[in-house]
């Protein structure tokens, strides 16, 4: 296969690559594996939530009564709102509108990723931190089942802060992504970084479901509780 | 079988002359040295099978010259599917001749004589039902079978007797048992076999295997001590349990007499057998027990009792019949 | 085809020299700069984990320990494990051979994402920093296998630290896992089908899907650990309601796949030797790359065998049992039709080739060892024992590192471009299996004893043979120095290798060697099966 002449690539051409085709499959495969991965990630600390809520089921109701469900129920809506700009954004350059607005979904999509963690640092820990449920930081929880409520909180930790980490990971993707429209670096021949940047936003709300179902709502709750 | 019998003793004549596997000193030890022996026989058989036809082929095809290139030669599927079908046929002898010998080793005979193993950084702690403690050793009679109950106060030990053929961890926080019957008399190791720390290599012992009544004699002699079931009586009082778990003391919380080894309902509507775990787990981490028509007022002795009072306790309500033999008497 | 009356030619420009400079090589973005790269840095940790066991087998030649305090040896044998394990043996073959080689002989110009593979070699070196930093401060001494509570609550060592550098440097495998999978599936030449694919691509295929589901649990098995250690939360202390066997069960999760990313490059690169050396085609192709397949999918549900004394019920015992039974079945395949190649071959006895059959015949003997421990009623009495210490040795060492000599010696002149003598490359070989076999045939018996593995002091009656074991293991160390000694000396002495000195079949053969920076003047385009050495002479 003969080489083509430098300037029939288009923008973003790795050349490690034989045509852009190549490339945009690879990195769609290549993200795809990442999620996998990160399944298994988030999927090992699942299973062992899993396995001591069993073990300990009531600890854990009463450690799950004491979460703030409202912030994380708002939590979740501001998540999938989030993955709907996002997909807006992406859609923005797939039919190839003005980067401006690009810009505006993935800003806005921004916006309530970091709401998210603004709600959760600030009504969800920092209270935790307050009311001393936070294990080995600040603990001076004095109810019932005590270790086991113990166990259910570090699992929150845990679990909530690794998806935060990947949350502020996202937002710095984000970020570059903002980057890279600005300069004019997407077409609808080429948005690649969008479309796989979205995967990954939309692998990360799926996570924090998951999370706010085993950890919110286990043990039912009432209305006003 | 005789005769594979007379085989298998000749062997092992040989094998004591230039030790490759310790003393067979327990009823399930020959068993388990029958299936190493078939083990090692496929290793064998298959090491120098494979060997041989790859030296065979080495000098047979070595290259003549230079630019020389093999024959291709056709792979018939009859000959991967031969290959593939007999190891998995003999993998499953293996797997069944095995798991056989595994479950049947695994269940202690009813009569078993019971003795408790406690492990610790870094030595075990064993003691008899009639009251005698060992550190290191254990004294046990020939012939009779024996069940460890075995806990670990700190980090995961293993118990290990080669000559027995028998080992099980010993975790913290939940008991394990093995059992074994000594065949012969005699002194055998027993070792750790779970990484345990700084000293794991020398939290080792001996395992003294004596006749009945050199056995009744070592049992007898020694310091006076009391037996597990009278020791936990004391604790009984001295924790006072008695004053929910006496029938004077109304219906606070269940009565004790002969509950062990009964099945007992739970809250949940699961059934429990009212064992070791449970009483422990009872005594330990009592907001986890929940009885129907009982309140969990219970409260926990997490710190007060250790693993040994644990198990004299437990042996003083396993002595409880039906009678009732609270209060102290 | 004959390429052995080729005149090799000094090679001009190729991907060692196109760009000179410290920079070009810690900025480089080319598979092959970044496979040497590791190869620098794996050597070094083989070195290190080298001088660990060296120690050991000093110390054990007397029962009271000849050198050092138990405190010490437990760190020894800790750090033996742990750099041998994850800074050695995961990265070996995939990391050097796997990311030189991959690109080649699919007809590729590199990997998928270049850029992504300079980041894993960074992030594995600051997770070996880690560890060795660990090391060097205090050491570990809780075996590679970091059971709690005695990791989690009882240890003075430097437990998070080295917890934090294998964390670390699995990120490394997980993103080279991912970079080979999209690699083989979308950047082969055309005409490459995937069964046109040489053996040595399935094995790293099948290693790679390993690396990507099976080393995220141990991330999140060693950051529950350190947590623990750190917060002094009891997620594994009974006393809090915490289960220290669920750490058993979560880190085997990932080891126990792990052994299988340690063998499969192993008998990746078998496959190819075997076949160059004999020129001939594989035999029964499909057989062993589906082997390679099935291993992966089976290596991870049989985790359990790690824990049969445990107190797991029997009937997980039983299931554990008949799965590892099942696991060994392709491999036991893939001996065969090893063997089956041989016939009506050509075969010659250079380095690497008596490196792949030392292979075959360690492998098999380490491998049936394993039925021993899959089989319920031996294992109890074989668990933690020098039985166990003497079948991971023949399966890692007598398999894995034979396998990985043996394909350093068949690529070095690809690699580099430069001819090793063969005699001393032979004589070292020969070295390495009778040390080999010295050390570690002993520790069998030495198991089935009784004698416990882990132990800074033994019965006197485990001497003779402990001495015995230690012997083989000062010849083994020389064995490995002297292929140091000639490499090293070869890449300025060595006599030029031309593009295929050893006639073998594959796309990188078709290159000069070394090769140029972008692999391929033009990409190949594909025709032939693997390992379609005609019939030139028919042998009688």
């Amino acid at each position: 296969m003969s080489e083509l002449a430098h300037g029939a690539h288009p923008q973003g051409f790795a050349h490690q690559f034989e045509d852009v085709e190549q490339q945009r499959d690879a990195g769609r495969l290549g993200m795809w594996v990442f999620l996998v991965t990160e399944i298994l990630f988030f999927g090992g600390m699942f299973a062992s939530y899993t396995i001591y809520r069993a073990l300990h089921y009531e600890s854990f109701v009463t450690g799950s009564h004491l979460l703030k469900v409202r912030f994380g129920a708002t939590n979740t809506y501001v998540l999938i709102g989030s993955s709907l700009t996002m997909a807006l954004a992406i859609r923005a350059a797939q039919t190839g509108k003005k980067k401006g607005q690009i810009i505006f979904w993935l800003i806005l999509t921004m916006i309530l990723g970091a709401a998210f963690i603004g709600i959760k640092l600030h009504y969800e820990w920092f209270r935790d931190y307050q009311e001393g449920l936070i294990p080995g930081v600040q603990w001076f929880y004095n109810g019932p089942h005590a270790p086991g409520v113990k166990m259910f909180m570090c699992f929150y930790f845990f679990m909530t802060g690794l998806h935060a980490i990947h949350m502020v990971a996202g937002l710095g993707i984000l970020t570059v992504l903002v980057i890279m429209t600005a300069r004019n670096k997407f077409s609808p021949e080429y948005y690649a970084p969008l479309e796989i940047s979205g995967l990954y936003w939309h692998f990360v709300d799926i996570v924090w479901i998951f999370l706010f179902a085993l950890l919110y709502l286990i043990g039912g709750r009432y209305p006003g509780s | 079988m005789g005769f594979l019998q007379s085989g298998f003793d000749s062997l092992a004549a040989m094998a004591a002359m230039m030790p490759l596997q310790p003393p067979a000193a327990s009823t399930i030890a020959n068993s388990v040295d029958q299936l190493y022996l078939m083990l090692s026989g496929i290793t064998i058989f298959f090491s120098v099978l494979i060997f041989s036809i790859i030296f065979y082929f080495m000098l047979k095809y070595r290259r003549k010259s230079p630019n020389e290139s093999g024959t291709q030669t056709h792979t018939p599927m009859s000959l991967e599917l031969t290959w593939t079908i007999i190891p998995s046929l003999i993998c499953v002898g293996l797997f069944v001749w095995s798991s056989s010998l595994y479950v049947r080793n695994g269940r202690p005979p009813a009569s078993s004589t019971e003795i408790f193993v406690i492990g610790k950084q870094w030595m075990w702690h064993l003691q008899h039902p009639e009251g005698p403690r060992e550190i290191n050793e254990l004294h046990v009679p020939v012939g009779v079978p024996v069940k460890l109950t075995m806990t670990s106060q700190d980090v995961i030990h293993d118990f290990y007797i080669p000559a027995f053929r028998v080992k099980k961890d010993v975790l913290p926080g939940r008991y394990s048992s093995i059992w074994f019957q000594p065949t012969e008399t005699g002194t055998f190791h027993l070792f750790c076999a779970q990484y345990c720390g700084t000293n794991h290599s020398e939290m080792i012992g001996w395992v003294y295997v004596m006749s009945p009544t050199d056995y009744a004699v070592w049992l007898a002699g020694g310091e006076k001590t009391e037996s597990m079931a009278a020791q936990g009586e004391r604790l009984y009082s001295q924790f006072g349990c008695g004053n929910c778990h006496s029938p004077e003391a109304g219906s606070h919380a269940p009565s004790l007499a002969g509950i062990y080894g009964k099945p007992q309902k739970m809250q949940s509507g699961e059934t429990r057998i009212v064992d070791e775990a449970l009483i422990r787990q009872a005594i330990y981490f009592p907001n986890s027990v929940h009885l129907p028509n009982y309140q969990s007022i219970m409260p926990t002795y997490q710190g007060q009792i250790d693993e040994e009072q644990m198990l004299q306790l437990i042996a003083y309500v396993k002595s409880l019949g039906s009678e009732e033999r609270m209060n102290g008497k | 085809m004959s390429t052995s009356q080729e005149k090799p030619v000094e090679s001009g420009v190729n991907y060692l020299n196109a760009t000179y400079g410290i920079r070009s090589w810690l900025l480089t973005l080319d598979h092959k700069r970044i496979g040497l790269l590791y190869l620098g840095s794996i050597t070094l940790m083989f070195f290190v984990g080298g001088m660990a066991a060296v120690l050991m087998r000093l110390h054990l030649t007397e029962p009271q320990g000849a050198l050092f305090e138990p405190e010490t040896y437990n760190k020894l044998f800790s750090t033996h494990g742990i750099i041998m394990v994850f800074f050695f043996l995961v990265p070996s073959i995939p990391a050097t051979l796997g990311n030189f080689l991959i690109p080649l002989m699919i007809g590729a110009r590199d990997v998928a994402f270049p850029k992504l593979n300079l980041m894993s070699w960074y992030i594995f070196i600051t997770g070996a920093a880690l560890a060795l930093y660990a090391t060097l401060s205090g050491g570990v001494d809780t075996g590679w296998t970091f059971y709690p509570p005695y990791s989690s609550l009882y240890s003075h060592t430097q437990v998070v630290a080295v917890a934090l550098g294998v964390f670390v440097a699995g990120f490394s495998s997980i993103l080279t896992g991912l970079n080979f999978i999209v690699t083989i599936h979308k950047m082969r030449a055309p005409g490459m089908t995937w069964f046109r694919l040489p053996l040595f691509i399935w094995a790293m295929y099948a290693t790679s899907l390993i690396f990507v589901l099976g080393t995220p649990v141990i991330a999140i098995t060693l950051f529950l650990l350190g947590m623990e250690r750190i917060l002094h939360v009891g997620i594994f202390d009974p006393s809090v309601g915490g289960d220290p066997l669920l750490f058993q069960h979560l880190f085997w999760f990932y080891s126990h796949p792990a052994v299988y990313i340690m063998i499969l490059p192993g008998m990746g690169v078998v496959s190819e030797l075997i076949t160059a050396f004999s020129r001939k085609k594989i035999f029964g192709y499909a057989f062993v790359a589906f082997s390679s397949l099935s291993i992966a999918v089976i290596s991870f549900v049989v985790w359990g065998h790690h824990m049969f004394v445990t107190g797991q019920s029997i009937y997980a015992g039983l299931v554990f049992s008949v799965l590892s039974f099942l696991v060994a079945i392709p491999s036991a395949v893939k001996v065969f039709n090893w063997t089956a190649t041989l016939y009506k071959g050509s075969i010659s006895y250079e380095a690497p080739m008596l490196y792949a059959l030392g292979f075959i015949g360690l492998f098999t003997i380490g491998g049936l060892t394993g039925l021993f421990l899959a089989a319920l009623a031996t294992d109890v009495h074989l668990n933690g024992t020098y039985f166990i210490v003497a079948h991971f040795h023949y399966v890692m060492v007598g398999g894995a590192v034979m396998a990985y000599m043996g394909g350093l010696h068949f690529w070095w002149p690809k690699i580099t471009g430069r001819l090793y003598p063969d005699l001393w490359a032979r004589i070292a070989a020969a070295i390495i299996f009778i040390g080999f076999n010295l050390t570690f045939f002993p520790q069998f018996v030495l198991g089935y004893l009784g004698m416990p593995r882990r132990y800074a002091i033994y019965p006197a009656e485990f001497q003779v043979l402990n001495v015995m074991s230690s012997a083989g293991a000062s010849i083994l160390g020389i064995g490995y120095i002297i292929p140091l000694v000639y490499f090293i000396w070869s890449m300025r002495y060595g006599p030029p290798a031309g593009k295929n000195p050893w006639g073998a079949k594959g796309l990188e053969w078709t290159t000069q060697s070394p090769p140029l920076t972008q692999n391929f003047e033009e990409i190949p385009i594909v025709t032939e099966d693997a390992y379609n050495y005609a019939s030139e002479a028919a042998h009688v």
